[in-house]
């Protein structure tokens, strides 16, 4: 296998645990805009707990996928950046207002006027967000981002603003707030808020399906290569088998409340999603007129650039393992940052009501 | 405002934003780890508020800086395409480097900052100590990348394209080693004498133990830095005279090449009348700093083309102010360092506190004045000598939309930065408290 094509992968990887990781912290979001009733509070504070501690970490893959991309593949860099500079400089404009607005609301007064007013910025940039990303990855799939000796010649906003990368966005923001659903089933021992996040996991894994139907019917007019690849392939049929195998598996777990497996099934459905597209899509970076080897940079820069993966890798995967192990073990207690008195926080209890006072 | 203004404009504010939270990522770890230290070797409680209270500040300003990093990490393509798609290749892995660098920052501090019931006292202050290390090894790779768009190095130009790239070669480049210097030590000693400044305004209760402490710890951190940073500002002087001669000349006002050039204090450079007046000139002092020579020659702006000029005047007044800067800090640092040397006590006589206070906001100051020395005195280049900036501005038409649309998000971000901070701050423990550290009404809720 060649150089470009292994960071080729590590790069898809990168976006992968982005989309698993990152991903559920803005599906995190969205069940904070839509938390109502008597429990809100208390599904509002496990969401947060259960970001928390993790969610700065988790937001270093998509930095690790830019830089990726701009070392590793210069030309699709600046094309990508260059076709698709609105979009991205609203998903911009998202994560700088999401992650402020949810350390904020973590630090500022807890009246509830000043939480209501964090969480609304929280939550809707966590909406937006996803969407806007998953518009960037449509139009990167649909083909309609052409380039003449190194000049984008397909406009500023024809590539993206089209049915299919629009269709890619919301499937997008329906899998991360079903990912973020079934996730959260294991982020409480609570009874009551289990359940109400399996309902969740159930409505949007329903939406989950129904969008990812609409996405593929586009695909034959919005991003025919990608299409092609999908169906036609000897890959294809298998793939869409294990796909659909793990969907309904998460599926019946849920039903089950076998929430681990759940977990599981969901994260490997997704996964799949990615790297169909990305084998669809394959050799192509940015369809039709970049490719993986056109775009790569020169062996020197991609050997360094792997051997600083591979040891980053070999530092990082045991430091996130610990990470996790902290905090996300089986059903921990509330996580909080540490408030100035050591003595209140070991009072507290798993109860996520116990440090909402009213 | 023309579209290479605007794109240009962007990214001096976004630059101006994060550098404030990058530097402050930079030292406050160490600070808080300093602290923690403190707490485990003595078991004096007031280390531990004060080691929880800085860790509070430092995870508002982390979170900021590092969506206002990712932000530049896009603007890098979003503005400049021609330029990444051109040098991508040669000073990518330096930014790949800080990913990974960003990545253990992330990590440990989330386990630092919410894992002070979760993991053993040594494993957490081992934590810390990683986000500090890890905090400036970011800040060095970063300005890795920037020493090579100063003294591009690690390639060669054949028809246009760079070839023969060779990235290691490009992050030691010959202005690396001066400038991570010269900027590592400036987060410490701008982070210090910002956190002395706080403690001292604090202080006006003289006898508060929980502000004394602080004050020594923020104070050490920031004098020593202030100390040692002439010495890599020297090391920098003779760097840039060697690599970016139209800068130095710049920086200097130094319009004429002449043997035994003077220092100039001041003044005002005409560029019309290619020459710096109402300055006071020190004899042969520009020859001596810059080549520790006092005979040698420096080339003046007249030696450059009209347009391969940066704006002297710009570039002039920031000098000055980072100098000025800086010696009124290390100033503050000798007197300081002497006051304990008297007295083996930390010195709080009412005007040192006072002086403390005002230089607060110095070293910020500071660094962003030499910041735009760096940046402005490079232009017209973004890559010295082989790319302009106007070349690698993107084709995209109305810039200044996406300008305005983040300066005036990070404007309402900084209001609420510093309004939250000085809830912090607002919310200090009095003496009775530090003894045994009850819990104050708004200092115990923390929970979204």
């Amino acid at each position: 296998m060649s150089l470009e094509l292994i960071v080729a992968g590590a790069m898809i990887v990168s976006l992968t645990f982005y989309a698993l990781l990152g991903g559920a912290d803005y599906g995190g979001g969205v069940w904070d805009l839509l938390a109502r009733g008597p429990k809100a509070k208390a599904e509002r504070a496990l969401i947060a707990d259960a970001i928390g501690p993790v969610w700065e970490a988790n937001h270093v893959w998509l930095i690790l996928v830019v830089v990726i991309l701009f070392t590793a593949f210069p030309p699709a860099f600046a094309v990508i950046a260059t076709a698709l500079h609105i979009p991205l400089t609203l998903l911009l404009i998202g994560i700088v207002l999401r992650g402020s607005a949810f350390t904020f609301r973590t630090y500022d007064a807890e009246r509830d006027s000043v939480q209501q007013r964090w969480s609304y910025i929280f939550s809707i940039a966590s909406i937006i967000t996803p969407v806007l990303l998953g518009i960037i990855l449509g139009s990167i799939a649909s083909g309609q981002i052409t380039v003449e000796n190194g000049v984008v010649t397909s406009g500023f906003l024809r590539p993206w603003l089209a049915p299919f990368p629009i269709a890619v966005g919301f499937f997008a923001l329906a899998l991360f707030a079903f990912l973020a659903a079934v996730y959260l089933t294991l982020e409480t021992r609570d009874f009551d808020l289990q359940e109400s996040f399996r309902r969740r996991a159930l409505i949007s894994g329903t939406a989950v399906g129904a969008l990812a139907l609409t996405v593929f019917l586009l695909s034959g007019t919005g991003a025919p290569k990608v299409r092609a690849g999908l169906s036609a392939s000897p890959w294809a049929l298998p793939l869409h088998i294990i796909t659909a195998l793990f969907a309904i598996t998460t599926f019946w777990s849920l039903w089950k409340r076998a929430y681990k497996l759940a977990r599981l099934c969901a994260a490997a459905q997704l996964t799949l999603i990615l790297w169909g597209w990305a084998l669809a899509q394959f050799p192509f970076i940015v369809e039709p007129d970049i490719t993986i080897s056109s775009a790569a940079a020169p062996p020197p820069t991609l050997r360094f650039l792997l051997a600083a993966l591979a040891i980053g890798a070999l530092l990082l995967f045991p430091s996130f393992y610990y990470l996790f192990r902290i905090f996300k073990g089986d059903t921990p207690p509330t996580a909080l940052p540490e408030t100035s008195d050591p003595t209140t926080s070991s009072t507290l209890n798993a109860n996520a009501d116990a440090h909402q006072p009213r | 405002m023309s579209d290479l203004l605007a794109a240009r404009s962007q990214m001096a504010m976004s630059l101006a934003f994060h550098i404030v939270f990058a530097a402050i990522g930079i030292a406050m770890p160490l600070l808080m780890v300093v602290s923690e230290f403190f707490y485990l070797r003595t078991r004096e409680e007031i280390y531990l508020t004060l080691a929880k209270r800085w860790a509070k500040g430092t995870a508002i300003l982390f979170a900021v800086g590092a969506v206002s990093g990712t932000v530049l990490s896009f603007e890098l393509g979003l503005l400049w395409p021609r330029f990444m798609g051109w040098a991508g290749a040669i000073i990518g892995m330096p930014f790949s480097l800080e990913g990974f660098a960003f990545f253990t920052e992330a990590i440990f501090l989330g386990i630092y900052l919410y894992g002070w019931q979760r993991v053993p006292p040594r494993a957490h202050l081992l934590a810390g100590v990683l986000v500090a290390v890890s905090g400036a090894l970011s800040g060095i790779f970063v300005v890795i990348a920037n020493a090579w768009m100063n003294s591009p190095t690690g390639f060669e130009i054949v028809g246009g394209q760079p070839v023969n790239i060779d990235p290691v070669a490009a992050m030691l480049n010959p202005m690396a080693l001066s400038q991570t210097l010269h900027m590592t030590i400036a987060a410490y000693a701008a982070t210090g004498f910002a956190v002395s400044g706080i403690h001292a305004y604090l202080l006006r209760d003289r006898t508060n133990p929980f502000h004394r402490r602080a004050l020594a710890i923020a104070l050490t951190v920031g004098g020593i830095a202030a100390l040692l940073q002439p010495l890599s500002g020297d090391l920098s002087a003779r760097a840039v005279a060697l690599n970016q001669p139209a800068k130095l000349a710049a920086l200097e006002g130094q319009f004429k090449t002449e043997a035994g050039a003077p220092l100039r204090i001041g003044g005002i450079p005409d560029e019309e009348r290619g020459e710096t007046r109402y300055a006071i000139e020190i004899p042969r002092g520009l020859s001596f700093l810059a080549f520790h020579d006092t005979r040698a020659t420096v080339k003046g702006l007249e030696a450059f083309p009209r347009d391969h000029w940066p704006n002297t005047r710009i570039v002039h007044f920031a000098f000055q102010a980072m100098v000025a800067l800086g010696m009124l800090m290390m100033g503050t640092a000798l007197w300081g360092a002497y006051g304990w040397w008297r007295r083996r006590a930390l010195p709080d006589g009412k005007w040192f506190l006072r002086t403390l206070m005002l230089l607060a906001p110095a070293g910020m100051i500071a660094i962003e004045a030499g910041w735009t020395v760096t940046e402005v005195g490079r232009q017209p280049w973004i890559i010295q000598g082989v790319m302009r900036t106007s070349e690698a501005v993107t084709p995209m038409p109305g810039l200044v939309v996406p300008f305005i649309t983040f300066t005036l998000l990070y404007i309402f971000l900084a209001v609420i930065v510093v309004w939250l901070l000085l809830r912090q701050v607002a919310a200090s423990p009095r003496i009775a408290e530090t003894e045994k550290i009850e819990p104050r009404e708004e200092e115990s809720r923390f929970v979204a």
